[in-house]
């Protein structure tokens, strides 16, 4: 097996891989960025169309502060609230350093533009035109890191396990998947920032590398995950006509600037007979416009695909000309004129609230192990605000960075005996023979994950019930214990998509179990955790949930908010 | 694809198989096919359905943002998530100047992001 050293190592490269790179190679020690697809291409980074949030107030008056209350009171009580102040507090300084760096944000000259997004009380949110903002953010960031020497970058290699002594990491097993070899890195630090989850739903705007690969990491390696129950579903994903070569939830920003219409199946306004309020405006939070929609379906009056209408016939060619002119082409191309017809959309999985608990140095309770980006839990609590993903990315990246480049080894680098215990145990599981011989020799990893995303999407997707979550847990452990222990994918081989997708699948099912658990242990309803036979909130819940795994199984209990001992109003802490 | 409702019209995809070390054959795959659905959307159904072991470059699935998935298509150099599926079929091939890895894989990682042997 082919033994790597280095002194930090940086598991995905999306915003938050490649920010945590840049700051943890200021110290100048070895930092290695790998990623299991292309470096700076395969995460939700380039996917991400708009909107960037930060307290710049180059458009209205504005303060980190009122960022920061708008997250908190989107978060629903639950937030770490000092990971919401980090996140609010550095955003502006981020998105500078970015323009700095040449990301072309959206600008009248020194100006940056910044739309409104539901929400925010103020216009907050910037971006890259047209939908661009991920992509323009991707190149900088994957330019930057060019420049570093100390900076390695690998492509192509999957992070299998990591390799932990007496609760310090101290490395970890990968698969390089072009060369089908397995491979022992030697590390005094690790940061996993490999995103989120949402690939486990079946409506989702997940790339395919999004199964949870961080948390299940995290879980093995002896770390908690909290908050699991909160995945934020996007109420307006695309979802008829098929249209390709286009984000499904490219409507946000069409909403954001030319405001639409959502309509039910009788062409009728909804949002408003659900406590919301929307007109022609977008002001609707995320959770309760992805409510009302599957309630509308659920009444029989979805649109026919099963969603809601949106429609921007009010609006003339030119004015949709002016604001998305590049993309009213592509729709073009795929015989779409909103001037003529409306659209049809649907709830999907879009964001995860939940995640890897760490404290304000991005730290895990594993010393050595950090976590950046999506993958970390409590920032947005039980609803993420639109635009909170990108600068979450950059904040926490540059802080998981700095102090994974500050931890001081007590330890050898690489201990090879450890490293090959972790890596024979895999191959143990990969070899076992199957219990249920004949049953289960036409499922395939593939198979299995669809029936996943089925089973998630129908029993914890946005409407969730106690009897639904029970059904599902017993399921995904069924899944888990009986049927992923036969599937067989083909040994070591180049480019090995079927071992590739075994080991997908063997942290998605983790992860499923996770969500399925957290969210049958919350009895109530809360931001994104909708439960239809206990629709309210409920003040014993007034607490985060810690999932930790102890010798091989869940278990999962509360903990007390981390509030900020400052205060808002008057901008300064509250004991000093 | 998944909800396909038209499953008895079939296009056929013609798809190089094959390894630097094996010889290479074309493979016949019968997908259903569906009005607007992609290249991508094809070979996404072949793994899902028919054999988990057939090797293409793809992550973001529908948004060309990653720009992994190009490939061949019919003689043309395409993005197989922006390629609509022809009744017609087609043939695919990996890209001619790189280096081949496995089917319609080839080597696009830059030299300075590949792990030292």
């Amino acid at each position: 097996m082919k033994l790597i050293k280095t002194d930090v190592l940086i598991v995905g490269a999306g915003a938050a891989g490649m920010y945590a790179s840049i700051s943890a190679a200021k110290s100048n020690k070895k930092v290695m960025l790998c990623d299991k697809s292309l470096i700076s291409r395969g995460g939700a980074t380039v996917m991400a169309q708009m909107t960037v949030a930060a307290a710049l107030g180059h458009q209205e008056a504005d303060h980190w502060t009122h960022h920061l209350q708008d997250t908190i009171k989107s978060g629903q009580d639950l937030c770490n609230e000092k990971l919401s102040y980090l996140l609010c507090k550095n955003a502006p300084e981020k998105i500078r350093q970015m323009r700095d760096w040449k990301t072309n944000w959206a600008n009248d000259n020194a100006r940056i533009r910044q739309v409104l997004a539901p929400g925010h009380g103020v216009k907050r949110c910037c971006y890259v035109d047209f939908l661009n903002t991920g992509p323009a953010v991707a190149r900088t960031l994957r330019g930057e890191i060019a420049k570093l020497k100390n900076v390695t970058r690998v492509s192509g290699l999957t992070i299998i396990d990591l390799v932990v002594e007496k609760n310090r990491v101290i490395g970890a097993i990968g698969l390089n998947t072009e060369a089908g070899e397995y491979v022992s890195i030697g590390a005094n630090a690790i940061v996993l920032a490999a995103g989120g989850l949402t690939q486990l739903f079946a409506r989702n705007s997940a790339s395919k590398n999004m199964g949870g690969d961080s948390h299940a990491l995290a879980l093995r390696a002896g770390a908690n995950l909290m908050d699991m129950e909160f995945v934020q579903f996007f109420p307006i994903g695309h979802l008829a006509p098929r249209l390709v070569g286009m984000d499904p939830i490219m409507w946000d920003p069409f909403r954001y600037k030319l405001g639409g219409r959502l309509l039910n199946g009788h062409e009728e306004q909804f949002i408003e007979n659900y406590g919301g309020e929307d007109g022609d405006a977008y002001t609707v939070g995320r959770d309760l416009a992805a409510y009302a929609i599957l309630k509308e379906c659920e009444a029989g009056r979805g649109s026919p695909n099963g969603g809601a209408w949106l429609s921007f016939q009010h609006l003339s060619k030119a004015e949709l000309d002016e604001a998305f002119g590049p993309i009213i082409k592509k729709l073009s191309a795929n015989d779409i004129d909103l001037t003529k017809q409306a659209i049809e959309v649907a709830p999907i999985a879009h964001y995860h609230m939940g995640g890897i608990e760490v404290n304000d140095s991005m730290e895990t309770c594993v010393k050595g192990l950090f976590a950046a980006g999506e993958c970390v839990g409590g920032a947005n609590g039980a609803n993420r605000l639109s635009g909170n993903a990108i600068p979450e990315a950059f904040v926490f990246g540059e802080i998981a960075g700095a102090s994974a480049a500050n931890t001081i080894s007590e330890t050898p680098h690489l201990s090879p005996q450890l490293h090959q215990n972790v890596l024979s145990n895999l191959l143990i599981e990969l070899s076992r023979q199957p219990k249920q011989k004949s049953q289960f020799q036409t499922v395939t990893s593939r198979k299995l994950l669809f029936e996943l995303q089925k089973l998630m999407w129908e029993n914890v997707g946005v409407l969730r019930s106690k009897q639904g979550l029970k059904m599902a847990i017993n399921e995904i452990r069924r899944m888990k214990n009986d049927i992923f222990p036969n599937l067989k994918p083909a040994s070591g081989t180049v480019f090995n998509t079927s071992l590739m997708d075994w080991l997908d699948l063997r942290n998605s099912l983790l992860c499923a179990e996770a969500i399925c658990l957290a969210a049958n242990e919350r009895k109530e309803s809360r931001g994104a955790h909708q439960m239809e036979d206990i629709p309210f909130k409920s003040n014993k819940f007034t607490k985060n949930q810690i999932i930790s795994m102890i010798d091989g199984k869940l278990v999962s209990r509360w903990q007390d908010v981390q509030k900020l001992e400052f205060d808002l109003e008057r901008k300064r802490w509250a004991k000093v | 694809m998944k909800n396909n409702k038209q499953q008895n019209v079939f296009a056929e995809l013609n798809i190089f198989r094959g390894t630097n070390s094996t010889k290479p054959e074309f493979q016949t795959f019968k997908v259903p096919f569906q009005q607007g659905a992609s290249i991508l959307d094809a070979l996404i159904w072949i793994n899902d359905n028919v054999d988990e072991s057939l090797s293409f470059r793809y992550s973001c699935i529908n948004a060309n943002a990653c720009k992994e998935c190009m490939m061949i298509v019919d003689g043309q150099v395409e993005y197989a998530c922006l390629k609509k599926l022809q009744k017609s079929g087609s043939k695919l091939e990996p890209l001619p100047n790189k280096t081949l890895i496995k089917d319609l894989v080839t080597d696009i990682v830059p030299p300075k992001e590949k792990l030292l042997s």
